[in-house]
């Protein structure tokens, strides 16, 4: 009965456009110093590259426009005047050092804006770390007083105005940090650790998703990066610091249970409760997140219900196992997780 | 056994008895046991062609899969297991199956012809090399039928491809193809080289030799350097995968970036040789339909030559997202601009040597002038893929897809259809329709604009490569709905193509020797060309020997023994006859050795022990080829004593 009161509901969110709200990712109009920078070079290298290919194009319609017409039969003309030769290796020559000036006018742009992405101040900056698994985002947002330290996954919430640096680390394979209204990317390679400093400096939902090729589910990584005020990142970061709060509606405690004496728990952690472990991303506040499965679906409680019931119909190869609950012990499961927030 | 009492010499011209008695000595043998030991190089570069074209449609059948996969956002069409299948097979076929051995196959059929030999230096090896690549071509599709094809992207990146996330022998398969295909690339790679530089017409010094054989020299030669990188790298892998060694394992002082640097290090060479031999049908094509010789040869062989340099210091430009150090990014940046200067320099060349020349519009040059708009679009793409900060944004995007398609498919892929049209006649004797070849062009130009330009805005918009499938919210799904359009269209202008190719060579009208009046040697014997090639060797005193040669310089030279494959020997710079050389006969022991090899090869995708056991048949195979035989070494030797 399930998978058939199921399966309708999925696809109604599937289907629906406004199933989450439009997030920016594009290169060209950036909300930050470093994708600014890249963008403005990026205009300028265009430029120069448009002038280019005019110029070329119209000196080969020229010299397409100028020439006879000839035949197979048409004798060729082995020696052509000198004269004639000379001047037109003046105009490649010339042609040449033209393209080289330009040439170098854009390795002298892109080395000043490499200085530039290297420059951003980074005082007072948010620090995360994140790592990368098959096909998800672990984010451990740090702090020096160890018991401010919190996890959460595949959305970050940062301070518009403020520097982030973000630590990156892997886990399996090589995944890539791509948010481009932000920054460009970079990898997330096993066995070594990168950064990569960016700042918001407008509030907005940014999209990223893992740019290098990691396997079954590399089209579903998504990142979330939401940019806000400072002052409602402060609020958010202490709220997901506090462990979660026992549930007071009974559905709800059922559920809570069921999660922490069935197999959720082996690989899901919930700060507050027993359930601890680091495989899956931390569910404290799951509740608060905007999407599920790394921005596979809108997080509705419909959603969350398909997923935990058949993960593999909706994203397959995860490494979520399908949980062959009976549809009230689901419900209640996903009553529980809708009070994390 | 005495050698033959009196030696028939060649000199004579077409009908003599020297040319009966050449076709005779070189004749290939009959039967199918005949057709396996041919190792006339015209065959076996036809064989590459025709072999790497049919790998070209599987390629581009697969592409067709990916593209209707992508139509529209959530799509099933193909699930994510089959389409990573797809774009791996796709890379995978397009780089190491079509590409390279389609511009060998061409350099083994064109080179002896355009500097006057009568076969290769070591036609054995090369006609071994193609049953090897064909068998390696054959188990990879083997294993993507039985799905194990391979999936971690034709740059088989680790972990991914190793022993931990590489599931079941996917990743075999294609480690054992680079043996394969690199194992044919080198040893073709070292016959065309010394077929250029030992075995050029006498008087066709290194300035009088045509740009295509430079191409094929500079290529040959890079294969040579980048081809063992790739094999090693390939290797590495397998070791990890089968006998538990660490080198790209992190957890136990591997690293995975050292996989990163050994594939590209092959990798962006591979480009260029791809690349070069395009830009050399270029050459070969402008001055024939300008009606005059190449304006500034010299700079655009310099530029050949630097291009094949250049070529080695860019690997990291793949690289810039990983931490490799800044400073050496920039040094990357710098070379991956300046390699624009060589192509530069030839596009200049050829747009003054159409100026000043006088124009026969026919279908070969339409596809040349293609390369202006699509080449030179992809060029300057790679200039902002080539700065680090640039790259960071769009790396790995859709811009990138875009990018080496047109750089690929403008460089390479179009000059080489303007190239099918153009010695389609020498290789058939039979002109295809050009009514049809226009509109082929024109199909195929408009298609693949269609399909590639609107990826350039995909990628600046952030969707990535290797994405099975996109969600509806992420405002994707329009411009793929036309870029799938643009490849249907493009896949019409190809069947198109395939249909002209036969009905030209079931009623093609007949070429005759020279039919656009081109200037180079292998315009000067019958369309298709003779089992020998040219009843007397020609010596040349020019760049353009049909066109024009120096007064009082002899045309031919003549006392090589007709009776047995003899050819001549010249010195590298000024290509001065130096010895005599006996040509090695028809056996059928490369077709034994390359199928031992093979069968080595396709065990060690199961078990080591097959790497160890395997070796015997070639063992078996290469003794029996190389086994000296009485008869042969006596002709040899009497060749060697007689005036």
């Amino acid at each position: 009965m399930k998978a058939h009161a199921i399966a309708p509901a999925l696809l109604a969110a599937l289907a629906s456009p406004a199933a989450w709200p439009q997030a920016a990712h594009d290169a060209l109009q950036p909300a930050g110093p470093q994708a600014a920078h890249i963008a403005s070079l990026w205009w300028l290298a265009v430029a120069i590259c448009a002038v280019v290919f005019v110029a070329i194009l119209a000196a080969l319609a020229w010299a397409l426009w100028r020439a006879p017409r000839a035949q197979a039969s048409t004798p060729p003309e082995i020696s052509p005047p000198p004269a004639a030769e000379r001047r037109h290796a003046r105009g490649v020559a010339i042609a040449l050092g033209v393209c080289i000036v330009l040439l170098v006018v854009i390795l002298v742009g892109s080395i000043s804006t490499d200085r530039a992405l290297a420059s951003l101040p980074l005082q007072d900056a948010v620090h995360i770390d994140l790592t990368g698994h098959q096909w998800w985002w672990e984010a451990t947002y740090d702090d020096p007083q160890p018991d401010r330290i919190f996890h959460t996954a595949n959305e970050l919430h940062v301070p518009v105005g403020r520097p982030v640096i973000v630590t990156l680390h892997s886990d399996d394979v090589i995944h890539s940090f791509w948010v481009p209204s932000l920054d460009g990317k970079k990898d997330l390679i096993p066995g070594r650790t990168a950064q990569i400093e960016f700042r918001a400096d407008r509030p907005g939902d940014y999209r990223g998703q893992c740019a290098e090729y990691c396997g079954l589910q590399h089209a579903f990584m998504a990142l979330d990066v939401i940019a806000m005020p400072p002052g409602e990142y402060a609020a958010w970061a202490e709220a997901q610091r506090r462990p979660a709060a026992d549930p007071a509606d009974p559905q709800a405690r059922r559920g809570r249970d069921l999660f922490l004496s069935g197999t959720c728990m082996m690989c899901h952690a919930i700060l507050g409760t027993t359930a601890s472990a680091r495989s899956a991303p931390d569910l404290t506040h799951v509740a608060s997140r905007a999407r599920i499965a790394a921005g596979r679906l809108a997080n509705t409680p419909e959603n969350l219900a398909a997923w935990i019931h058949d993960p593999q119909a909706i994203k397959p190869g995860a490494n979520m196992p399908a949980n062959l609950l009976a549809p009230d012990d689901l419900h209640a499961v996903v009553a529980y997780l809708e009070t994390l927030r | 056994m005495s050698a033959p009492r009196e030696t028939l010499r060649d000199g004579d011209g077409p009908g003599s008895r020297a040319a009966e008695t050449l076709a005779m000595t070189w004749r290939t043998p009959k039967g199918i046991v005949g057709w396996l030991s041919n190792i006339d190089h015209k065959s076996t570069g036809k064989r590459f062609i025709v072999t790497a074209f049919a790998f070209f449609l599987a390629a581009a059948f697969l592409a067709a899969l990916m593209r209707t996969q992508l139509v529209v956002p959530d799509n099933h069409f193909v699930g994510p297991d089959l389409y990573n299948q797809l774009f791996t097979m796709h890379g995978t076929t397009m780089m190491f199956l079509f590409a390279v051995p389609m511009m060998q196959g061409m350099s083994l059929y064109f080179v002896p012809l355009m500097v006057g030999t009568r076969n290769t230096a070591f036609p054995r090896m090369s006609a071994s090399a193609y049953w090897i690549y064909l068998v390696g071509g054959l188990t990879l599709y083997a294993g993507f039928l039985c799905n194990t094809g391979a999936d971690a992207g034709w740059f088989a990146y680790v972990p991914l491809a190793g022993p931990q996330y590489g599931i079941g022998k996917r990743s075999d398969f294609w480690n054992v193809l680079v043996n394969f295909s690199e194992a044919m690339g080198l040893m073709v790679a070292v016959d065309l080289a010394t077929v250029i530089l030992k075995m050029r017409a006498p008087g066709m010094s290194l300035r009088r030799m045509p740009i295509f054989a430079w191409a094929t020299l500079v290529t040959s030669i890079m294969i040579i350097f980048a081809m063992p990188t790739v094999m090693l790298g390939a290797n590495l892998v397998q070791l990890d995968r089968m006998l538990g060694t660490h080198f790209f394992n992190p957890g136990a002082g591997g690293d995975v970036i050292l996989w990163q640097h050994l594939f590209w290090f092959f990798g962006h060479p591979e480009v260029y040789f791809i690349f070069i031999p395009g830009l050399a049908f270029i050459s070969s094509i402008i001055p024939t339909f300008a009606r005059r010789p190449m304006f500034g040869h010299d700079a655009v062989v310099l530029s050949l030559i630097s291009t094949g340099f250049l070529s080695f210091g860019l690997w990291v430009h793949h690289m810039f997202a990983t931490n490799v150090p800044d400073v050496g990014k920039s040094f990357f940046t710098a070379m991956s601009l300046m390699i624009a200067i060589p192509t530069a320099v030839q596009i200049f060349c050829w747009i003054a040597t159409l100026a000043t020349g006088r124009i026969q519009w026919r279908p070969p040059l339409l596809y040349v002038l293609a390369f202006f708009f699509i080449l030179v679009l992809g060029g300057l793409s790679g200039l902002l893929l080539g700065s680090v900060p640039i790259d960071l944004q769009v790396h790995d995007s859709y811009f990138v897809v875009a990018h080496l398609h047109y750089v690929l498919i403008g460089g390479a892929v179009f000059p080489l259809f303007g190239a099918f049209y153009y010695w389609f006649p020498k290789i058939t004797g039979r002109m295809m329709d050009e009514r049809i070849a226009k509109w082929t062009f024109w199909i195929m130009f408009i298609g693949f604009n269609v399909t590639f330009f609107p990826m350039h805005i995909l990628g600046l918009h952030g969707m990535p490569r290797r994405i099975y499938t996109y969600a509806a919210q992420s405002g994707w799904g329009t411009l793929n709905l036309v870029a799938t359009v643009g490849a249907f269209i493009m896949g019409w202008s190809v069947l198109l193509f395939v249909a002209n190719v036969l009905a030209g060579l079931w009623r093609g009208k007949p070429a005759g020797e020279n039919p656009w009046g081109a200037g180079t040697l292998e315009w000067s014997v019958p369309s298709p060309p003779p089992p020998y090639n040219f009843v007397r060797i020609p010596v040349v005193s020019s760049r353009e020997p049909l066109w024009s040669r120096e007064e009082g310089a002899p045309t031919h030279v003549s006392g090589l023994s007709a009776q047995t494959r003899e050819g001549l020997v010249t010195t590298v710079i000024d290509a001065l006859p130096d010895v005599r050389y006996g040509y090695p006969r028809p056996t059928i022991w490369p077709f034994f050795a390359a199928l031992a090899v093979s069968l080595w090869l396709d065990w060690s995708i199961f078990s080591t022990q097959g790497f160890v056991w395997g070796l015997i048949p070639p063992a078996i195979a290469f003794i029996g080829w190389f086994w000296p035989r009485e008869k042969a070494t006596a002709e040899a030797l009497a060749l060697e004593k007689a005036p």
